[in-house]
């Protein structure tokens, strides 16, 4: 299993990218993170060289088909177990901080 | 009964039950008492309550006393992490789920409950199921009961380690790209995966959902595939299971004693560089066992295999980032105190999250990102397609397919936590069968010098799951390797 | 703005009338407490898997078969990730490779122009959480999570103001028919996103697109329009350029604004829902589906000017409700006289409905009875004053007017003596009117038949009363 890296592997912003995921990084960590993730994506940049024309995509994993319910309503959680958890609850509403636009 | 209560096995533990030798308060107590003596070695258990499984254990002794005899009334099992159990703590290895307690049950955990189970403790796994080592669990690694310098596997290498060191008969596990059958194999037990949408994901905490999948982690293959048969089949709120019958294969498991008439194949990909030596020889010892036992070998080619790790390490992180966005403090978890809610979100995830989580939804963000989809995540479907293709081409041929679980037997603690694409690697065998969506059973064939386990991988066609434990089972019923038990870790209280 | 012509699309999102959730079964629409009605799938809670609502896939599929879009036999559903507390996912479940409906169109009429608005296509989604901003935080309740909608994206096919609020009324319209949704838009069940451009005339390359959000009335979204049109317009001629932005609009300034742009742009990473197995439909489902579709308005309209005789104005107010439609149909199909039927529909019925702010449903005078009504009117039984009263006491009480008529003693007298009696007292008693009638002034004979109207107690027939006066008066 010998490992291979492409030469011209798409290099990634890390930070970009960890913004959109909403995750914020330390400068050593978004360091580190960008050489993992370079190693990574030459792995995998590995499938470039097969030649996928004329294949279909697997978008579905499963045999089933339809699998919906009729609408009939059943019980749910009720809202005391449904606000349990909540880190932080009011006036039966999960409560975050303002938003800023 | 004698003193070692806990070396029974799930069958027989719902056997001595039936024929009350032993209480399931007993039997339940018996398990506690050695997880608190083992565990500071192992740490292969996130929780477990002794109030909460006792309450199980005489909740089934009672209905048995009062003529109740459904056949796994009071028999304990472990649980991973990653189900949820209404009332317990479900925290996916993870310090983002520290606090919460599941309001439901999962599919499976019903069943198993209404089949009158006891959930006597909740096993460690790497975080988010992220991992082949559970050295990435926010609880710390867990050690191989073998060798406790080693890893246990992973994801489910909670389960694995517990079910070895006989903390508990059998466990549930999950498998999304073979994190039931290498555990199962570093650790010398028996772990099934079940084909794609055999069993219920719901109450499943989602690492990759077209790829996921719940199953056993037990002593023997007719142990895992009791568990099997209790999980299995259509669940009106997984939408991906499928509505096939799931016949009773319990019988064809216990019957079965020879693999004649089956063909079995085995692919020259699975032995290339990189494959360990001496699991090479205890794979190619077991397959000869196979043909012992009349099976008839083919040869048959996976050619699309070695692209399955770089197809599986775009498509599983793709659908983690998705799956994971819900983790954001809002709803429950943990919550990093901020004045705006961007901050929030940034700092609970950064703070909530361990370094392997974080990388895989960077890297499944990114591959999703615009201007990068069709080169990875599209492209990653193409391959899928091929790699489904070489599958049901090789089953074409055969009945089911032979090779290793894992290229190499349990590592060091530490030695691939810096290099992640050398531990995603170690899924090269395991992968494929989770992106072909079929079923895959690892069975212990044997130790390396070392000392340490192996495992033959069996695996099957789409729904033909009684296929696969049959070939296990057969396998079994002529060797001893499942029997072996590791030695009682040192470090752990007297 | 005859220099620039403007483009308008519309994105509709429609709030569909299903009694569950799209993919949970907790209630939909429950407007109860804040999180009463939620679950593991729609607050998001680890584990949870969603359930696709039939009856949310078939009143969207009803909207396709109504406007001629191609259904699909094989649709998906996606994720579209970004982050907001009122999604609890932190994805929505949405439709974007393969949507339910594809193509179609809408016939609308606006300054009596009729004009076809062609629709790219229709998919299926789940609503977001109420997310309610305070001083310092927010709150959110989760009822209203993953309640079905569908969307209705139109291509860029109107081009003012007045002909996108004409398509979103007879949308509207159509889906009130056919049961899809209840189209409230004070409770959000309709709510829009407006893409207008403008480009200079004579050409044809669609211009620089500005979006409104989230628009949720028809008369914001009229000034909307008006207001952003006219921005866009004047940007360009005073040699600006024009940027393609998202915009708010402010209702009590009266303009649209620039929303803030997000820390991070756009990036939706839409991929397939690996939780959802795909939608597949087969043909007979389809047609049994389209065999429960409804008259359409605009065909009930033709119909009505065609089977009834009624002018095109009263075919309009009659049709554009439903119900009232369906009880014009079922009083007219009792009746002989069509459109006195809609006359007291259109006047009587309606008037007396919107002052108890009561629905047609409501009403106690069956459409029987207001048959009737007509014809005791029409065989001059009863006058016009007289069958206000009964009709008054029918949508009160119901019951059979013929009763109510003999009951209050309302027949009109026709007797030739009774009426020649009461003619004689009224020449009598206004001697100067009747002078005047003789020496010409024909006005005055009906003051004389008002009195005799009068002294009758409204009872008798005006016609047999004026004959009686024009007799006695010797003309």
């Amino acid at each position: 299993m010998a490992m291979k890296f492409s030469e011209n592997a798409d290099r990634m912003d890390v930070r970009y990218v960890a913004g959109l995921a909403r995750m914020a990084l330390s400068d050593e960590e978004a360091a580190r993170l960008q050489g993992q993730l370079d190693d990574i994506l030459a792995f995998v940049g590995e499938l470039k060289t097969l030649d996928v024309s004329g294949v279909e995509a697997t978008d579905v994993a499963t045999e089933a088909r339809n699998a919906w319910r009729e609408d009939e309503p059943a019980a749910g959680l009720g809202r005391d177990t449904a606000l349990a958890n909540a880190p932080l609850a009011r006036h039966g509403q999960f409560v975050v901080p303002k938003v800023i636009e | 009964m004698s003193a070692d209560l806990h070396d029974l096995g799930f069958l027989e533990a719902a056997d001595a039950l039936a024929r009350k030798q032993v209480s399931s308060e007993e039997l339940t107590t018996a398990l506690l008492d050695r997880s608190e003596r083992l565990e500071p070695a192992l740490n292969s258990l996130t929780w477990f309550s002794r109030d909460a499984a006792l309450a199980g254990a005489r909740a089934a002794d009672a209905a048995r006393a009062g003529g109740d005899a459904r056949p796994l009334l009071g028999v304990p099992i472990a649980i991973k992490d990653l189900l949820n159990v209404k009332g317990q703590p479900c925290t996916a290895g993870s310090n983002i789920l520290k606090g919460y307690t599941a309001p439901y049950d999962a599919t499976v955990i019903a069943r198993l409950r209404a089949a009158g189970c006891v959930f006597v403790s909740r096993t460690n796994t790497d975080e988010f199921a992220m991992g082949g080592s559970t050295e990435t669990s926010a609880y710390g690694p867990t050690r191989n009961p073998w060798d406790t310098a080693r890893v246990p596997g992973g994801s489910s290498g909670g389960s694995a380690a517990a079910v070895a060191a006989r903390l508990a008969p059998a466990a549930l596990a999950s498998d999304t790209g073979g994190s039931i059958r290498q555990p199962a194999a570093f650790c010398g037990v028996t772990g099934f995966k079940p084909t794609y949408g055999r069993v219920s994901r719901y109450g499943c905490t989602a690492f990759a959902s077209s790829l996921d999948q719940v199953g056993p982690i037990a002593r023997s293959v007719e142990d895992a595939a009791a568990v099997y048969q209790v999980i299995a089949g259509l669940d009106p709120h997984d939408s991906t299971t499928s509505s096939r019958p799931v016949g009773d294969c319990l019988p064809e498991v216990r019957g079965a004693k020879d693999l004649k008439g089956l063909k079995l194949g085995l692919p020259k990909e699975y032995f290339v560089e990189g494959l360990d030596p001496e699991v090479e020889k205890l794979t190619r010892a077991a397959v000869e066992q196979c043909r012992a036992l009349g099976a008839e070998i083919v040869d048959v080619e996976l050619p699309h295999s070695k692209y399955g790790i770089a197809c599986y390490y775009i498509l599983a992180p793709a659908e983690a980032s998705a799956n994971l966005a819900r983790y954001d403090g809002v709803r429950y978890g943990f919550r990093a105190e901020s004045e705006d809610l961007l901050e929030m979100y940034e700092k609970t995830r950064a703070g909530g999250f361990g370094a392997e989580v974080k990388r895989r939804v960077i890297l499944g963000t990114y591959v999703l990102s615009s201007g990068f989809h069709d080169a990875y995540y599209l492209r990653a479907q193409k391959v899928r397609t091929l790699i489904r293709g070489d599958f049901e081409k090789a089953f074409s041929r055969c009945d089911a397919i032979l090779g290793p679980v894992t290229p190499t037997p349990a590592f060091r603690v530490g030695e691939k936590t810096a290099d992640p694409v050398q531990m995603y690697l170690g899924d090269i065998f395991t992968v494929n069968v989770n992106l072909a969506g079929i079923c895959g059973l690892s069975v212990p064939c044997g130790f390396s010098p070392d000392g340490l386990p192996a495992g033959l991988h069996v695996v099957g066609p789409a729904f033909r799951e009684e296929l696969a434990l049959r070939i296990g089972a057969a396998y079994q019923h002529a060797t001893e390797w499942h029997r072996k038990k590791p030695a009682d870790p040192k470090g752990g209280r007297p | 703005m005859s220099d620039y012509i403007p483009s308008i699309g519309l994105e509709v999102h429609v709030q569909l009338k299903t009694r569950t959730k799209m993919f949970c079964a907790c209630p939909a629409h429950e407007e109860g407490e804040p999180n009463t009605t939620v679950c593991p799938v729609c607050i998001g809670l680890p584990g949870a898997l969603p359930v696709m609502n039939r009856e949310a896939i078939r009143k969207t599929v009803k909207v396709g078969l109504m406007i001629g879009s191609r259904i699909s036999l094989r649709s998906m559903f996606d994720r579209k990730n970004y982050f907001y507390p009122d999604m609890p996912k932190n994805y929505q479940i949405t439709q974007q490779a393969a949507p339910l409906c594809i193509g179609g169109a809408v016939e609308i009429e606006a300054g009596g122009q009729r004009k076809t608005i062609r629709v790219n296509h229709i998919h299926q989604e789940e609503d977001a959480a109420k997310i309610t901003h305070m001083e310092t935080t927010s709150e959110i309740d989760f009822n209203r999570a993953s309640t079905p909608l569908m969307e209705l994206v139109t291509e860029p096919d109107m081009s003012s103001p007045d002909e996108a609020i004409a398509f979103l009324t007879a949308l509207k319209e159509m889906l009130i028919y056919a049961g899809i949704s209840d189209c409230n838009l004070e409770l959000g069940h309709m709510r829009c996103d407006v893409n207008s451009s403008v480009r200079p005339s004579g050409t044809d390359k669609l211009g620089v697109k500005c979006e409104i959000k989230n628009m949720n009335t028809f008369k914001g979204i009229h000034r909307a329009l008006e207001y952003e049109l006219e921005r866009q317009a004047e940007t360009l001629r005073k040699g600006g350029t024009l940027v393609q932005e998202t915009r708010r609009w402010d209702d009590e300034a009266g303009i649209t604004l620039p929303m803030r742009s997000k820390e991070y742009a756009h990036d939706y990473r839409y991929f397939p829902e690996p939780d959802l197995p795909p939608v597949v439909l087969d043909a007979a489902t389809v047609e049994a589906w389209r065999a429960e579709l409804p008259e359409l308005p605009a065909v009930r309209r033709a119909r009505f000017v065609k089977d009834y005789g009624l002018p095109e104005y009263d075919a309009g107010v009659l049709t554009a409700d439903k119900a009232i439609s369906e009880y014009f149909e079922a009083a007219a199909k009792k009746s002989k006289n069509f459109k006195a039927v809609s006359n007291w529909v259109m006047g009587e019925l309606l008037r007396a409905l919107g002052e108890k702010g009561q629905g047609i449903a409501d009403a106690k005078i069956s459409p029987e009875a207001l048959a009737a009504l007509v014809a005791l009117v029409d065989a001059r039984t009863i006058n016009m004053p007289a069958a206000k009263d009964v009709f008054q006491v029918l949508f009160e009480n119901g019951g059979d007017p013929a009763a109510i008529v003999k009951e209050k003693g309302l027949a009109q007298v026709s007797d030739a003596g009774a009426i020649d009696g009461f003619a004689e007292q009224a020449i009598a008693a206004n001697e100067k009117v009747a002078a005047e009638y003789r020496g010409g002034k024909e006005a005055a004979l009906m003051f004389l038949v008002g009195q005799v109207m009068k002294l009758s107690r409204g009872k008798a027939n005006p016609q047999l009363a004026a004959d009686a006066l024009r007799r006695k008066l010797g003309k």
